[in-house]
């Protein structure tokens, strides 16, 4: 143990402890921006500095060690004013329009500022330019970066992706696409990990509320929302609703009150996810010799793009189940169309995701069933839905609970932990038992697949067949794993992965708490939901049987494996620029 | 008043002379890896503040040129701009009336050819085309990129043997480059910005000396049954064998003389590096398991074909060996002898008597100075010829003031003519001719020309060859693998056109250089032929580092190793360096100012732990 002094307070802190966690671990806060426990602790931003009486020069607290003796002062005047000048010169450089920014209210230099008591600048305002092609997936603005780097290190060393460099040197440094690539040719997974782990409002996922603003004001279209498993376990928390408030029915009546005409719940897909990819890996293990192992779970859009990138070989080794949004999207435009009796082209689909990586997945050539009518129209994310509560000024803490609407809207508590990390083999693991023993097992059986660790494995018994089973979250864990598979250190029958730390529950796409994980909290309340669902197994969804009942005739059955399975190899994207040099 | 008066510094006077010197350090600390064009600006607004400010092309054009590199920066420019910045410059450069302003647009001239794809990256895509990588500059200065703040750190702990394994990690020769190593290190240490460059290498020196016995490496990975064949047993070789066999392959050693160590042993006198620190190392990678055959000559008792076929892998670092004559007439006989053979009949034991006799040594290159200081200690008078001037010599400024101070007569700017010798063929003396510095070169250094003196007698009993050391590559020629006159044409990833399977590293490849660049050859070809091979084997030392301790920077004198007095130094081949005391030497490592942990460095760590 170390002893200190901080702010008058005689401490003692383990060994190695940083001046800012030992002073957070007596309430004191200090104010920090590009600091990001785990991944980046460069001292860049000058902001979380201290005073050590007997050093000349002030000292950053995020990345210095404790040392016996130590007497530290965190808000002396020498340290107000030094950090107030730091703060004021990133604002110098900084497009501070707060009221036009999708991250008013989570920003930390808005609440650095604030705290500090910044309300002029002693300084002239230089603003950079703006150079991003607004049509992409998530948009970076220039004018906004406070070239904190944590993009830049999420991507390398949580993701393994590297899609962010810094570029030049002085004062034109800055942050771009690295290896000169513009991000149309990059490999970018668009996990959007960098946009939650973005201070300011320099990275964002692209708006698409005015499309779904003009698709529920016109007449002819029909509007068919569906809202993914994780959504629910979030999409209350910038709102400001408790987590008991924040239930997925309160959000159904939200949107039923905003006007979308049929409001579904993607789990029934989830269910038929199960069912799709539980019989495929049944039929790769009896037969074994024709297929590589082991099959990879294909929900996740993000890790469909960094196998594809980064091991093009093994594409064959996924599962060809369509993601539960296309799966959607794909019967909401052929079973929902015949059902309701209209031309698939009037229906507007629309899905409310905890994920960027989605809209890349709507938008690929291959999810289209019906010529020119992508399955998907817009995919929202959990903050876009949140910001279109707000635009229709609905107090949604005072809305009743509404159902959703049926067919479509039926889902198992199987369904509901697709949204966190390890649930998709769980529920997995429950129907393919179901299918080989003809019993349920217990619904917790497989529960030991649940867990934060990045890379977890189990191993099960199910018809007198020995099962191995891998989870991996976060694409950082993903390239690990692969790398031990591919080395023979290892060796799995079917591994999940999702490409955000915790899964879609941690998702790119999810509201922002800054330098909060909430993956973790978020996953527990849909084991919540799981735990006390009617029914815990996909292979029980009554919507699910009544859909496979509709296709069982010559005509329709033969339309059932393109609407629920897809050709990953089918489209293209670069190559890692990293991988190719190994 | 006065009619004249004695000039007297003002106070304002004297801070800027003062500035100019920190600003003199702090660009000597400079890094290349930077965005060219905000430096060509940077410089052209220093340029600019020294303009007298009477005549126009200096006075206004230097601020219009200013601007419009600001326009290219600032992605605001055109290409006409730069058709405009290259019209200025040109002008400013034919009509300035002084060197402040022909020199300024000089500067930027040589910018607009040296970098102009920057400048055209900078217009065309609003990006510098420079992978700017703030780095920690001693690592990226060491062409081996040791970790030297993190050995520095352990010195400063006394942690001596974890500083061993640390270098280890990326270089097998701690010991001998804590000796001889040329340090490239220091030239950019950023401690210099505050006063000078840390010793780095007196610390490393320290490091070994008092690390004790250091157990040698243990090979992690399990054997790949891959076998490869690594032609010399000198730095390089060495270095590539030492990592190999601790990624798991096979390495067989083939060794022409029955000593390993190349030019460490045989280029550089034991009194510079003594046998028993080059042994350690060599030990150290030998315990790893790399098998050695001595006496082995590739090209007569094995030919490069029959290793192909026989190894997995090849890896030729046959050094440069041979010397290069002087190509005077009276050269050819008794007398005249190269350095490296001098060096060598020493390392042999075959020490030479020059009692009585006169020695030249034609040369100004470190070898020149081993020579010159080893004939010194047989007993011989010695005189040094070197036709450029004693700044213009490339070997160390130690080893030259070393020598001088052993009482070697420097003979300048002279160069050698002819050798005379008697009728019974006796060399009796140098005929040399006298020479004046002329035009600067592309190096910088000026071309010696033939001055318009008569030619001088240097009487002497033996001339030493000195002039630079060639490559004996002919049966590698014959065997398929492009020469570039003697030396073997390698990429930089140390491949062999051609040749997969074939790499290359060393002297061999770059003509006589430094131990330093030899060891990372031999480091970078370990990696490739560990990818050829279908590996990725990953190298790393798990060392905990010591955290930066907050300290107050304050201007400190650098810590120097002394030499032995000289007049007792030159009658024995022992060590004439004196190691740091203690006391200095943890005061020299609490100069470094820890680059790993301030600036970029942070940014880096995970890069850089591992290769």
């Amino acid at each position: 143990m170390v002893n200190i002094t901080i702010d008058g307070r005689a401490v003692s802190v383990a060994e190695g402890t940083s001046i800012l966690d030992a002073a957070r671990s007596i309430g004191v806060d200090l104010p920090t921006l590009c600091y990001l426990k785990g991944y980046n602790d460069i001292g860049a931003c000058r902001v979380c500095l201290v005073e050590v009486k007997g050093i000349e020069r002030l000292v950053a607290s995020c990345n210095t060690a404790v040392a016996e003796g130590m007497d530290i002062l965190t808000n002396s005047p020498r340290v107000r004013e030094a950090r107030k000048v730091n703060v004021q010169l990133i604002l110098s450089q900084h497009d501070s329009n707060c009221a036009t920014c999708v991250r008013s209210g989570s920003c930390q230099l808005q609440s650095v500022a604030n705290d500090l008591g910044i309300f002029s600048l002693d300084y002239e305002k230089n603003i950079p330019k703006n150079n991003w092609p607004m049509d992409y997936p998530f948009i970076r603005h220039e004018s906004k970066c406070i070239k904190c780097m944590r993009c830049i290190q999420v991507c390398s060393n949580m993701q393994n992706v590297g899609i962010w460099d810094s570029n030049s040197s002085g004062s034109h440094t800055t942050i771009g696409v690295s290896r000169g690539r513009t991000i149309w040719n990059s490999d970018c997974t668009l996990c959007g990990q960098c946009i939650t782990h973005c201070p300011v409002g320099a990275l964002r996922e692209r708006d698409d509320t005015d499309k779904v603003f003009d698709a529920l004001a016109d007449p002819e279209r029909i509007t068919v929302v569906q809202i993914a498993p994780a959504v629910r376990a979030a999409w209350g928390e910038s709102l400001g609703l408790s987590r008991e408030q924040a239930t997925v029915n309160r959000l159904a009546a939200a949107l039923r009150k905003m006007g979308f005409n049929y409001i579904y719940d993607t789990n029934f897909t989830a269910d038929l996810t199960i069912m799709e990819e539980g019989r495929e890996f049944l039929d790769r293990l009896q037969n074994r010799d024709k297929h590589n192992f082991p099959m990879f779970t294909s929900c996740c859009p993000g890790w469909i793009r960094y196998i594809k990138s980064h091991y093009p070989d093994m594409v064959d080794q996924l599962s060809t189940a369509k993601s539960p949004q296309q799966m959607f999207g794909a019967v909401a435009k052929d079973y929902l169309a015949e059902k309701l009796g209209v031309d698939p082209s009037r229906i507007f689909s629309i899905s409310i995701m905890p994920c960027t990586a989605k809209k890349g997945e709507a938008a690929l050539p291959t999810m289209q069933y019906h010529e020119d009518c992508p399955d998907v129209d817009v995919v929202l994310t959990t903050r876009e839905v949140d910001r279109m509560i707000r635009a229709e000024h609905i107090n949604a803490a005072a809305l009743a609970e509404e159902e959703f609407d049926t067919p479509m809207g039926v889902g198992t508590g199987a369904a509901v932990i697709f949204g966190a990390t390890g649930g998709v083999m769980e529920a997995a693991l429950r129907s393919v038992y179901y299918l080989v023993e003809g019993k349920n097992p217990d619904a917790d059986a497989f529960e030991n697949v649940r867990g934060m660790d990045g890379w977890r494995e189990a191993e099960y018994t199910v018809g007198g067949v020995r099962v191995r089973v891998a989870v991996a979250n976060g694409l950082g864990n993903a390239h690990k794993l692969i790398e031990a598979l591919r080395k023979g250190e290892v060796s799995y029958d079917f591994v999940e992965i999702m490409a955000c730390p915790g899964g879609c529950a941690g998702g790119g796409g999810q509201p922002i708490t800054p330098d909060t994980e909430l993956a973790e909290e978020r996953g527990k309340t849909l084991y919540g939901l799981d735990k006390s669902a009617a029914t815990r197994f996909s292979h029980e969804n009554p919507a699910v049987a009544a859909f496979y009942e509709y296709y069982k005739d010559e005509y329709h059955a033969k339309r059932l494996h393109k609407l629920l399975h897809t050709d990953h190899k089918a489209w293209d994207i670069p190559m890692s620029p990293y991988m190719k040099e190994e | 008043m006065s009619r004249l008066n004695i000039a007297s510094q003002t106070k304002t006077e004297a801070v800027l002379d003062e500035l100019y010197a920190t600003v003199l350090r702090r660009m000597s600390a400079g890094t290349a890896v930077l965005c060219p064009v905000d430096m060509a600006a940077a410089f052209l607004r220093l340029c600019h503040a020294q303009s007298c400010g009477k005549c126009v092309p200096c006075r206004v054009g230097l601020g219009q040129l200013g601007s419009l590199l600001e326009d290219v920066l600032s992605g605001r420019a055109t290409m006409e701009t730069l058709e405009l910045i290259e019209k200025t410059a040109s002008a400013i450069y034919a009509t300035a009336d002084c060197a402040i302003g022909h020199g300024s647009a000089a500067l930027v001239l040589r910018g607009l050819e040296g970098f102009r794809e920057d400048y055209i990256s900078h217009i065309q895509e609003g990006k510098c085309s420079v992978k700017c990588e703030q780095g920690v500059p001693c690592i990226s200065k060491c062409p081996a990129n040791v970790e030297i703040p993190g050995y520095v750190a352990l010195v400063a702990e006394g942690r001596y043997a974890d500083a061993v394994r640390l270098i280890r990690k990326d270089n097998p020769f701690p010991s001998a480059c804590g000796y001889v190593c040329e340090q490239p290190c220091e030239a950019k240490c950023r401690r210099r910005i505050v006063d000078d460059a840390v010793n780095i290498r007196a610390l490393k020196r320290f490091a070994v000396d008092n690390a004790g016995a250091v157990p040698p490496t243990e090979v992690k990975y399990p054997p790949t049954g891959k076998r490869i064949a690594v032609v010399g047993g000198g730095p390089a070789g060495l270095t590539a064998a030492y990592f190999l066999t601790i990624m798991g392959h096979s390495v067989e050693v083939f060794e022409k003389s029955n000593k390993l160590g190349g030019m460490l042993r045989y280029g550089i006198p034991r009194y510079r590096l003594p046998a028993e620190k080059l042994d350690d190392d060599i030990n150290a990678i030998l315990a790893t398991g790399v098998k050695v055959h001595y006496n082995f000559e590739v090209g007569k008792d094995a030919t490069l074909v029959e290793l192909k076929e026989k190894f997995d892998a090849v890896f030729i670092s046959i050094g440069a060996h041979t010397y290069k004559k002087l190509r005077i007439e009276g050269e050819e006989g008794e007398g005249v002898i190269s350095a490296i053979q001098l060096l060598r009949d020493i390392e042999d034991g075959n020490v030479p008597d020059f009692s009585g006799k006169t020695v030249t040594v034609v040369g100004g290159g470190n070898v020149a100075m081993d020579a010159a200081r080893s004939a010194l200690r047989c007993g011989a008078k010695v005189n040094i010829v070197y036709r450029r001037r004693q700044q213009d010599m490339t070997a160390l400024p130690e080893e030259i003031h070393g020598t001088i101070a052993e009482g070697c007569n420097l003979i300048t700017l002279c160069a050698p003519v002819r050798i005379e010798r008697d009728e019974s063929g006796t060399v009796k003396a140098l005929v040399i001719r006298p020479q004046i510095s002329g035009k600067l070169d592309k190096s910088g250094r000026p071309t010696p020309v033939d001055a318009r003196e008569p030619e001088r007698r240097v009487e002497t009993d033996i001339v030493i060859a000195a002039i630079g050391q060639a490559i004996d590559s002919n049966h590698f020629g014959q065997s398929s693998i492009p020469l570039d006159r003697d030396t073997i044409m390698a990429d930089d990833a140390s491949r062999i056109y051609e040749n997969p399977g074939v790499y290359a590293g060393g002297d061999c490849v770059t003509g006589p250089a430094t131990v330093i660049r030899a060891i990372a050859g031999g480091k970078v070809a370990a990696a490739n032929i560990d990818v050829y091979l279908g590996y990725h084997h990953v190298i790393s030392e798990d060392i905990d580092i010591p955290d930066k301790k907050v300290r107050n920077i304050a201007p400190c004198g650098r810590q120097n190793m002394v030499q032995r007095i000289s007049d007792i130094r030159i009658r024995d081949f022992c060590d004439v360096e004196l190691p740091l005391t203690e006391e200095e030497a943890l005061l020299e490592a609490t100069r470094c100012l820890r680059c790993d942990h301030y600036g970029y460095g942070p940014y880096w760590a995970d890069r850089r732990h591992k290769w």
